[in-house]
């Protein structure tokens, strides 16, 4: 009888299945991929053939292809130069993503047009009073943990007034700048500790600190650079300029840094190109800057142990200078918080190898990269076997660190690592990539394999996650400043030539020419993709996208109200397909008026946009978003409000009209 | 009173008869069981999902339908359907929704009962679990056609999307969305439990007609005699 049962049952789940999963089947095939013995069909010879395709070609367009509706395997993030942004671009397609606003206002993101988020970001960038709506951003790091990109947060310095902005990558938009009270350029930044608990940045062109007034002839009494140690609070995705603090360095002109990581973690590296103490004025008979600060043969790798330095600071060792926490540079020395060592002539990078062992100078003006070794550096260090420069700092005994040179070609700039063992160095005056062996501990072991044309003028490169401890290797872009006859003329100002290689194989190659028409990146970082983990919408329709938390001004569909208090006016809108609520905001000439919309959306890409015309008011309000602006009714009249962003059919119903009453 | 019991629940099962066929007496009683159970689990279950397809949403747009809720991209959906003027998903079947946690339980202990009643009544007590399934389906389809047929004519697409009934199973089309109506797990529990109590029925009907007709003859010839 049990037997029956079971029997029954079966013969019911059985039947509901099949009823369950018959009917609906009329999807369309789905394409087969090709296989290698079918080979690519005639057709496609046929195109290749027609359009003069050679088989690297052909190589490098499969190689490059995303298909429709398929995703890039890496994120690269650009800095945009004197664009003040960063472009974030899929690899290997090359395709640009977005082009995330920072420094500068961009009205498509409703970044700094009107939306109070955005004005209070930018103004916290703003220097005595000066409004800045510009920045030169140049060197972007991601966020690590344990020396690997977690994915998280995104960092980018603006070097024309020295400043740092966080960007935070579930939702790609700038949440933070702060501005460095002692310094109004620098170039040095950003690079993350291996657990992104400082930002490093250090100047570039020495000022007195807080750029007060000092005659040039001061330059050497006076003028003075540092090392700022941003710390960084993860868990509230901000930077803290209370508990960040600096390390005064002479005026040497530091360039770029790079952190320690695992056998140098705690220490931090940064190079300098003008050690001359050259201070120009060309006009008045002196030698012009560019000659200056090229006398002499070497300059100063500086190394700095910031963990130390963090102990001085706690210990109540440092000066504040404007608000900021300072090493001073007696303290420093005294404290074993910075030392020196002789470089080839201005050098641009100095890299860290993913071991942490070795630092790679790359020599610019010198046809070598020279590689030191941080066991060397410790062992001098700890041997006491030193000169000193004019500011009283240890200079460590070149010989005594150095592990080896190599000779790559003219004009090494910056240098990254595959997950072979191999060093990847822009050329910049052969325009070209050089990639060699590292050779650890043994100097003879260190060789150039290949060397690569790319297109023209190459400046940093970013290797795929080639600046962790643990590179991806496979790809390479080449950030070109000058793309000459690369692309069909644009007029004089020309797109830089962001060129992609693929170094997985022998020889590299080449495989993509990017046009980039909206800033000349300096440095990238490439991240894998499924490292990155962006919302879809917000989490919560009445989002604050700065706090990251539910906004006080959300505004449910229903409870949309104007309220006056005086000629204080306060509106309380929703935007949602295909309507502003409220369509009629009447106000008088005069009044202050602050006006929150709410995007009471939830669905992916439902995204509205706002402009009010006359009023200089651009807004973004993404799905789940509260946004406010304010603005003094200047002008009376009848002004149209509209959603900017095709939203749907009736998207041009979706408009409002402000009644300004004279 | 055991008589008028007996003529109302059916003659008992006598202790030696029980004892000897034991088996026969279980199975209508173990197959309302499980059908009984089938219809509890059914309320934690999705009844029935509308997925709608339109180019702009590759992956679709579904409602699904529980006996007491809704779930799903039903904000998306009341979102595009007030263009054609349609009434909000959570306003239809309220009254349903209210009651029909304790409805499928009463249905279910009445079920439960018929296992003690031993003549022709007891089909009677099954009938409101054996219907649940088609009373779900014809329930939504009053519903589907009364928010098809009641479109608020000063929408903005009333011009172009006139009144409807969409399907309550199978395709449908309104405006660039294909629309796909399918049972879900819940409802095809609650006919498998409608196809056990048919089986049910059967061994009921085998196990206490011999002995209801024996009554019958019994009292007939008592009559007689």
């Amino acid at each position: 009888m049990r037997r029956i049962f079971v029997v029954l049952l079966v013969v019911v789940m059985v039947a509901s299945i099949a009823a369950a999963c018959g009917g609906g089947d009329k999807e369309t095939p789905t394409p087969e991929a090709v296989n290698v013995e079918g080979g690519l069909p005639a057709s496609a010879m046929e195109i290749a053939s027609a359009r003069g395709l050679t088989p690297d070609d052909i190589n490098a367009a499969l190689k490059t292809f995303v298909p429709s509706g398929k995703m890039d395997e890496y994120m690269l993030f650009l800095s945009g130069g004197h664009s003040g942004n960063v472009i974030a671009v899929g690899v290997p397609s090359m395709r640009i993503m977005k082009n995330i606003a920072v420094f500068t206002p961009e009205s498509w993101q409703g970044y700094g047009y009107g939306s109070k988020e955005s004005e209070e970001i930018l103004d916290a960038g703003n220097v005595n009073g000066v409004k800045i709506r510009m920045g030169d951003t140049h060197h972007p790091a991601l966020s690590e943990t344990g020396g690997d990109y977690d994915g998280q947060y995104l960092f980018i310095n603006d070097k024309s007034s020295a400043r740092v902005a966080v960007i935070d990558l579930r939702d790609f938009e700038t949440k933070q700048i702060v501005k460095d009270p002692l310094l109004i350029s620098q170039h040095g930044s950003t690079f993350v500790t291996p657990n992104t608990d400082y930002v490093i940045q250090a100047s570039q062109y020495g000022t007195p600190l807080g750029w007060d007034y000092a005659p040039i002839s001061e330059y050497k009494e006076k003028y003075r650079g540092t090392i700022t140690m941003w710390k960084f609070d993860r868990e509230k995705g901000r930077i803290i300029p209370e508990e960040s603090f600096a390390i005064e360095v002479p005026p040497y002109w530091q360039d770029l840094c790079d952190a320690g990581k695992l056998a140098s973690d705690g220490w931090g590296f940064c190079n300098s190109f003008n050690s001359e103490l050259a201070t120009g004025g060309v006009e008045e008979g002196n030698p012009p800057f560019e000659a200056g600060v090229s006398q002499r043969d070497t300059d100063y790798l500086h190394i700095f142990n910031w963990k130390k330095a963090a102990e001085v600071v706690a210990a109540g060792k440092a000066e504040t200078i404007n608000g900021m926490q300072v090493i001073r540079i007696p303290t420093a020395v005294e404290e074993g918080v910075l030392f020196l060592a002789p470089e080839p002539k201005s050098p641009h990078g100095v890299d860290v190898t993913p071991d942490g062992k070795y630092m790679v100078v790359a020599g610019k003006l010198d046809p070598h990269v020279t590689i030191y070794a941080m066991d060397k550096i410790q062992k001098a260090i700890d041997a006491g076997k030193w000169t000193t420069d004019d500011f009283g700092i240890p200079v460590l005994n070149f010989d005594d660190v150095m592990m080896a040179q190599v000779e790559l070609g003219l004009g090494p700039l910056h240098t990254q690592f595959d997950d072979k063992g191999n060093a990847y160095t822009s050329l910049f005056l052969d325009s070209a990539v050089a990639r060699w062996k590292l050779g650890g501990d043994d100097p003879a072991a260190y060789q150039l394999l290949d060397k690569l044309s790319v297109q023209y003028n190459i400046g940093h490169i970013s290797a795929a996650e080639g600046d962790t401890v643990s590179p991806d290797g496979k790809y390479l872009v080449a950030l070109n400043k000058w793309a000459v006859d690369r692309f069909p003329s644009v007029g004089p100002l020309l797109p830089q030539n962001e060129q992609l290689l693929d170094i997985s194989g022998n020889p590299m190659q080449v495989i993509y020419d990017m046009p980039m028409g909206v800033g000349e990146p300096h440095y990238a970082q490439m991240i894998k993709m499924d490292k990155l983990h962006p919302w879809d919408v917000y989490p919560q329709v009445g989002w604050d996208p700065v706090a990251q938390a539910p906004s006080e001004f959300a505004t449910a569909a229903g409870e949309e109200k104007v309220v006056r208090d005086g000629n204080e006016v306060e509106v309380w809108m929703t935007a949602v397909r295909s309507h502003l609520t409220p369509e009629h905001v009447q106000i008088k000439k005069g009044d202050h008026v602050t006006w929150h919309i709410t995007n009471i959306e939830t669905a992916k890409d439902a995204t509205h946009g706002f402009q009010l015309g006359g009023y200089n008011i651009s807004l973004s309000i993404e799905p789940g978003e509260t946004t406010t602006f304010e603005f003094d009714a200047v002008n009376d009249g009848t002004y149209a409000y509209y959603c900017t962003e095709f939203c749907s059919a009736l998207h041009l119903e979706m408009m409002g009209y402000m009644l300004v009453e004279p | 009173m055991s008589t008028d019991m007996d003529k109302i629940l059916g003659p008992r099962v006598p202790a030696d008869e029980l004892k000897e066929h034991r088996a026969r007496y279980l199975t209508p009683t173990l197959i309302f069981a499980v059908a009984a159970i089938l219809l509890v689990i059914s309320m934690f279950l999705p009844y029935w999902s509308l997925t709608l397809h339109a180019p702009q949403y590759p992956q679709g747009l579904t409602v699904t339908a529980y006996v007491n809720h809704l779930e799903g991209d039903v904000g998306e959906i009341d979102g595009l359907n007030h263009y054609i003027g349609m009434r909000k998903l959570d306003e239809a079947a309220q009254f349903e929704k209210q009651v029909s946690l304790y409805g499928i339980i009463g249905v279910a202990l009445l079920m439960l009962a018929a296992v003690f009643v031993h003549n022709w009544w007891a089909a009677l007590l099954v009938l409101p679990a054996l219907g649940l399934p088609v009373f779900f389906i014809l329930d939504l389809q009053f519903w589907l056609a009364n928010f098809g047929q009641n479109l608020d004519p000063t929408a903005p697409l009333s011009s172009s999307v006139k009144p409807f009934v969409p399907p309550a199973l199978g395709m449908g089309k309104i405006a660039q969305f294909s629309t796909d109506a399918q049972p879900e797990i819940g409802l095809w529990l609650a006919i498998g439990a409608s196809v056990l109590i048919l089986i049910g029925l059967y061994f009921h009907r085998r196990a206490y007609k011999p002995l209801a007709d024996a009554q019958k003859q019994a009292r007939a010839e008592n009559k007689g005699g």
